[in-house]
């Protein structure tokens, strides 16, 4: 994920803590939908679904590379912009959701794309596309790291400081600089991503 | 090693605590690294020698992560149990899915053992990481 949000926004301050309202930190609503796509690929590789593989994949891949280059790249610069307030109202929306929608299209894609490929003979030594796969393993593992070992705990660790009576804004700032740090390597992976899946389905 | 910690909680003021998450995270990296090298020969057999050496590499850190974990005094335990269960619960569904697409398409003996292991190893750091980044900055028990 490169969502480039610097919440910087909700300041340390004494006193009676505000009435604000609590962050569902993972949206309840979003789990029945996350519950049939992860359905519809446990189908999907258990028939040796052609279509249901390949459209998992094409699904869970546009929207993967689509959201993470659009928040890297689009809203984070815009949102780095807006008053604090804005940024925090924002981002209390924003996170939760993405808490359900990253890793829902994440697996989509992995469990997937790895079928399709032992399918197409992909991952056969001799196949042309071979490299081009073990170069895609390589920057989906660094992409995993980032997301899962940095980034997913950051997310969670915000939205939890911010449902606190009295939020440490300078910490919360803190935790987003990981995003700002993290998202150049994750913009590059996402176009070195395309440019391998252009590479493989062309070859 | 045990970490000391102020007897009064301010949110104001952060902790320190021992590289746990660091080392979850590293753990998780190794793992990855790991799956790479499987996925990378299959449908071949991948060279157990390399994997398993990572595999032990992911145990330990792993195990110097929970150790580190579970030396720590005034701790918010039950924010961090809260955050680790429900996360626990996402990643096993997430590992169990990889699991199922490498018995699907026919591991089987040392390397599906192998690959058991690492998923397990990935399906306890990513919580932890989790549970111990949201649990720091929390109101100790």
């Amino acid at each position: 994920m490169t969502d480039r949000i610097d919440v910087k926004a909700v300041p340390s301050h004494h006193g009676p803590a505000p009435d604000r309202p609590k962050i569902q930190v993972v949206p309840l609503r979003g789990l029945p939908v996350a519950a049939l796509a992860v359905v519809f690929v446990v189908v999907a590789i258990a028939g040796n679904w052609k279509w249901a593989l390949m459209f998992s994949h094409v699904v869970g891949g546009g929207l993967w590379t689509g959201i993470d280059l659009f928040v890297g790249f689009i809203v984070g610069p815009i949102l780095g912009r807006l008053s604090i307030p804005a940024r925090a109202e924002f981002s209390a929306r924003f996170m939760p959701k993405m808490v359900i929608i990253m890793p829902t299209v994440v697996m989509m894609t992995l469990a997937t794309g790895f079928q399709i490929a032992r399918k197409l003979g992909n991952l056969a030594v001799a196949s042309p596309n071979h490299p081009w796969l073990i170069f895609s393993f390589c920057v989906v593992g660094i992409m995993a790291v980032v997301a899962l070992g940095i980034l997913e705990p950051a997310n969670i660790a915000v939205l939890y400081e911010m449902n606190k009576p009295v939020p440490n804004g300078e910490r919360i700032g803190r935790l987003m600089k990981r995003f700002i740090y993290t998202s150049g390597i994750t913009g590059l992976m996402q176009i070195a991503t395309l440019v391998i899946m252009t590479r493989v389905a062309t070859q | 090693m045990s970490v000391e910690t102020p007897a009064t909680y301010s949110n104001e003021v952060d902790r320190p605590f021992p590289p746990i998450a660091w080392l979850s995270s590293a753990a998780l990296g190794v793992v990855i690294v790991g799956g790479i090298l499987m996925a990378s020969y299959a449908p071949r057999r991948a060279p157990l020698g390399i994997a398993e050496g990572l595999l032990v590499a992911g145990l330990v850190l792993l195990g110097a992560a929970a150790f580190l974990l579970f030396r720590l005094r005034d701790f918010a335990w039950r924010t961090f149990t809260t955050v680790f269960k429900w996360a626990l619960l996402a990643y096993v569904i997430t590992a169990g899915m990889i699991e199922f697409a490498f018995v699907r398409d026919h591991t089987r003996g040392t390397s599906l053992v192998v690959v058991t292991l690492m998923l397990v190893v990935f399906a306890l750091s990513v919580p932890l990481t989790i549970g111990f980044t949201v649990a720091r900055f929390a109101q100790p028990d």
